[in-house]
């Protein structure tokens, strides 16, 4: 771990819906705690695009469906000391991966396009185009979960995780302690 | 054929078998032996005549690997795909069938004349590789003969006439003649020693059937069938669970790989199993019996209904059996239609209903609630014809022999890398070594032990003994030389038990399929050592959540292989310091998008000048 008295914290969101970050935010009047343990580095919560040094945490949102993720993730890894998945997008893909089912087709990638942007009855795309702007990020072949790209430390499950859950965790993590989640946390039947 | 023709021939099966939809396994067999196929008309028409929907004809259609829906070569050539013939050659095999026949694997030829498949293990793998032409077992097949063979069908030549030799033994015998050897290369004193005498089940007849069942007790007897159930006791539970009707039923569904004892034993020792079968229907009480025989087997099927009529003809089956007042017992044999699972008690009388072939929930016990919900007592083959020995010689001399737990001998079906594959019969208790000596296959490498469902065991183990309180085993020991690959079979395994198995549970059905494709990253060279405490892991699941013994056993291959050959595995494994996935490649997973998007990726693409 880095030598700052105080934790660094690094947090993204791949192929999610920013919900695990919502519920990282029902950790509510925690958050003073937690940022007198930590600075938070690179994070939707504040906004900065770019890992500045290196993590003692990283949390993943979401798994990889292009290769913008792919890219985000593999430098989490580098930059981080430990990685955490969080939520089941990132642990196994989640809804996207919803994707991965068309797998009977010659290009399913390309039956999965149209679908969306062009043959499904639910649809209003009215210029019948697939999204091909030269700044969108390439779609990967199907969705990858976190662990099928890089080696991931910790998951929490849940979609998304409580933010007691999350707390729970965090807090493990920054003190140093194995964690030792309650079963009511983490059972979701 | 008309359609006329095809309703008219679908009504005579059908009421050749009472129009029973219980008799439902052996219309389709009929059905798809003339048509080649169950199309969608034949399910309509079965699902009238014997007064079911035509979805239920649907289901058990599909779940069995001998029916089809789309049509077949009037010659149907199933290649055993089990590892010991693949070990053997059956790639070589494969292409030259596909070559003369102009027909890929899985095809039906244009003219409708042929078709190539693979079979699950047909058991002969101690004269591999061996191949069915419609009922014709063909044996130790080489480039040549399956030339030779492709080209006499190609001219016409009826499967039955390609055979220029017929095996040992009674497989020469004018009901068989099948070029199939027994290759019983070691006689034992239970169930070898001498002919059939029909001796027991004189004895039986004098005998209460209370003394009956307490002499199977007294003798040790454990299932031969691979989980060596103590026999006694459950054919007390069968007698003592109240009815009007019980039921006996030989499984010689033999559907392990590696596994041919039972072959060899109908083939040689047939009386005795229906002797066996007899004297246990005098103890419980039961006056129809059934032979499960495997699909694969049915070129047996004349010779044993001839045994069967034989049997009759002497009073030895029939109504008041040797002239014992009021003691009827008599015997059908079910022809099974190529589904492993159908080896398992349960299934195996879903199956005998005429259902698919899925395992039941349990408790009830077969022998409580069984074949058409009344007590039914499943043995092995092997199981039987010891009763038979034990009757006739006593209990006493039946358990002196063996182990303490584990008494009599055992068949065992030797086959893979070793001089002398075939049948041995030796007392429980016999080492592995003494096994590999016998064989001819002291330099194994690796022993499977009791078939996929077994272990596999690594020479510092060839030490243990052959019997229930060490090594168990249905019967099947392959050997592997030095120079397979451990993983290969291991992979392989898992292939045959992700086609086998039901479907029924998600860990089962899903779990075996996440099994293989982690051997196969490890296979690739992709994997670090996380991988195995997943594949351990995930092991632990389906055995511990699967809801019969094929989900309960199936990841064997994976926890022996790992606790008996780590290095193997360890020689594979290779760790990334920087904690990238060695299996991931990026530009694979882009290769389509950027087709489709037709633009290149200005992340990952380094040569990407914008
Ligand atoms: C997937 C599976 C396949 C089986 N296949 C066979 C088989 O082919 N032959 C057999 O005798 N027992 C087989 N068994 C075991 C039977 O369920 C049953 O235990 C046995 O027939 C009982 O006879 P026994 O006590 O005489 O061994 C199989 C079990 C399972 C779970
Ligand atoms: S364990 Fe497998 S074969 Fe057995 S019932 Fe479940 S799915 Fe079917």
């Amino acid at each position: 771990m880095s030598d700052s008295p105080k934790k660094r914290l690094a947090t993204t969101s791949l192929a999610g819906c920013f919900g695990c970050h919502m519920s990282l935010l029902d950790i509510d009047e925690r958050i003073l705690a937690l940022i007198e343990q930590v600075e938070f580095d690179r994070s939707p919560i504040n906004d900065i695009k770019k890992i500045t040094r290196r993590c003692d945490v990283g949390l993943i949102e979401g798994g990889c469906c292009n290769e913008e993720n792919v890219h985000t993730l593999q430098e989490f890894r580098r930059k981080c000391d430990v990685l955490v998945a969080v939520g089941q997008c990132a642990i196994m893909g989640g809804l996207p991966v919803m994707r991965n089912a068309i797998m009977h087709s010659d290009d399913p990638l390309k039956e999965c396009l149209y679908e969306a942007y062009i043959d499904s009855p639910y649809i209003q795309n009215d210029n019948h185009q697939i999204p091909n702007d030269p700044a969108l990020p390439l779609i990967l072949d199907r969705v990858y979960s976190c662990s099928e790209v890089v080696k991931i430390d910790y998951q929490i499950p849940g979609c998304p995780p409580s933010g007691d859950m999350l707390w729970q965790t965090l807090t493990s993590l920054i003190e140093g302690r194995p964690e030792n989640l309650p079963l009511e946390l983490i059972k979701y039947d | 054929m008309t359609t006329d023709n095809q309703h008219d021939l679908i009504t005579d099966i059908c009421t050749r078998y009472g129009n029973d939809k219980g008799r439902m396994l052996d219309i389709l067999t009929a059905v798809q032996e003339r048509l080649r196929c169950i199309d969608e008309t034949s399910m309509h028409t079965i699902a009238d005549t014997i007064g079911c929907s035509r979805i239920e004809v649907e289901g058990v259609v599909t779940f069995y690997s001998f029916f089809s829906v789309e049509r077949k070569g009037d010659i149907t050539i199933r290649l055993c795909d089990d590892i010991v013939d693949r070990f053997a050659g059956m790639k070589e095999i494969s292409m030259i069938f596909e070559e003369e026949l102009g027909i890929k694997l899985g095809q039906t030829s244009d003219d409708g004349r042929f078709s190539i498949d693979h079979a699950a293990c047909i058991g002969m793998c101690d004269q591999a590789p061996a191949a069915l032409i419609n009922d014709v077992v063909i044996t130790s097949l080489t480039p040549e003969s399956a030339r030779d063979i492709a080209q006499k069908l190609k001219t016409g030549t009826p499967p039955q006439e390609l055979l220029n030799s017929v095996g040992d033994g009674n497989n020469a015998h004018e009901l068989i003649r099948a070029m199939v050897n027994n290759n019983i290369r070691r006689f034992g004193e239970v169930l070898f020693d001498d002919a059939n005498t029909g001796k027991g089940l004189k004895q039986a007849l004098h005998q209460s059937p209370q003394d009956i069942i307490e002499q199977v007790i007294e003798s040790g007897l454990r299932g031969c069938g691979g989980a060596g159930f103590p026999t006694g006791r459950k054919w007390s539970m069968a007698a003592n669970t109240p009815a009007t009707e019980r039921y006996v039923i030989c499984n010689a569904d033999e559907g392990e790989p590696g596994t041919f004892k039972d072959r060899v034993l109908l083939t040689e020792r047939a009386e005795l199993v229906i002797e066996g079968m007899t004297i246990a229907a005098r103890a419980i009480a039961s006056t129809q019996g059934i032979i499960y025989l495997r699909g694969e087997y049915a070129y047996l099927k004349p010779y044993l209904e001839a045994c069967l009529q034989s049997q009759r003809d002497s009073n030895f089956l029939g109504k008041n059996i040797g002239n014992v007042d009021g003691f009827d017992f008599d015997i059908r044999i079910q022809l099974g239609a190529g589904a492993y699972i159908c080896g398992e008690e349960s299934s195996l009388i879903s199956s005998c209903e005429g259902l698919r072939g899925e395992p039941k929930n349990r408790p009830p016990y077969p022998v409580e609630k069984g074949y058409l919900d009344c007590p039914t007592l499943v043995n092995n083959v092997e199981t039987f014809a010891c009763i038979a020995r034990i009757i006739e010689r006593g209990a006493q001399w039946f358990n002196s022999i063996g182990t303490d737990d584990s008494s009599g001998t055992k068949l065992i079906s030797i086959s893979g890398d070793c001089d002398r594959p075939g049948v041995y019969e030796l007392p429980y208790g016999t080492t592995v070594h003494e096994l590999l000596k016998l064989a001819g296959a002291e330099q194994a490498a690796a022993v499977q032990v009791g078939g996929p469902s077994g272990q596999m065991i690594d020479p510092t183990a060839y030490g243990r003994k052959i019997c229930f309180e060490d090594l168990p085993t249905g019967g099947a020991i392959i050997v592997f030389g030095s120079h397979r690959n451990i993983l290969e079979i291991v992979e392989y395994y898992l292939d045959f038990f992700i086609s086998e198995s039901c479907g029924y549970c998600t860990p089962c059905r899903v779990g075996n399929v996440f099994l293989k494709e982690r051997i196969g990253k490890i296979r690739k060279g992709f994997a670090e050592l996380m991988d195995l405490d997943y594949l351990r892991e995930l092991s632990n699941t389906v055995i511990q959540t699967s809801r019969c013994g094929l989900g309960q056993t199936s990841p064997k291959p994976v926890i022996s292989s790992m606790d008996n050959f780590p290095l193997v595995y360890s020689a594979l494994l290779k760790e990334h310091p920087d904690g990238m996935r060695a299996s991931f490649d990026i530009q694979k997973t882009l290769e389509e998008s950027r087709h489709l998007a037709k633009r290149r990726s200005h992340i990952f693409d380094t040569s990407y000048d914008n």
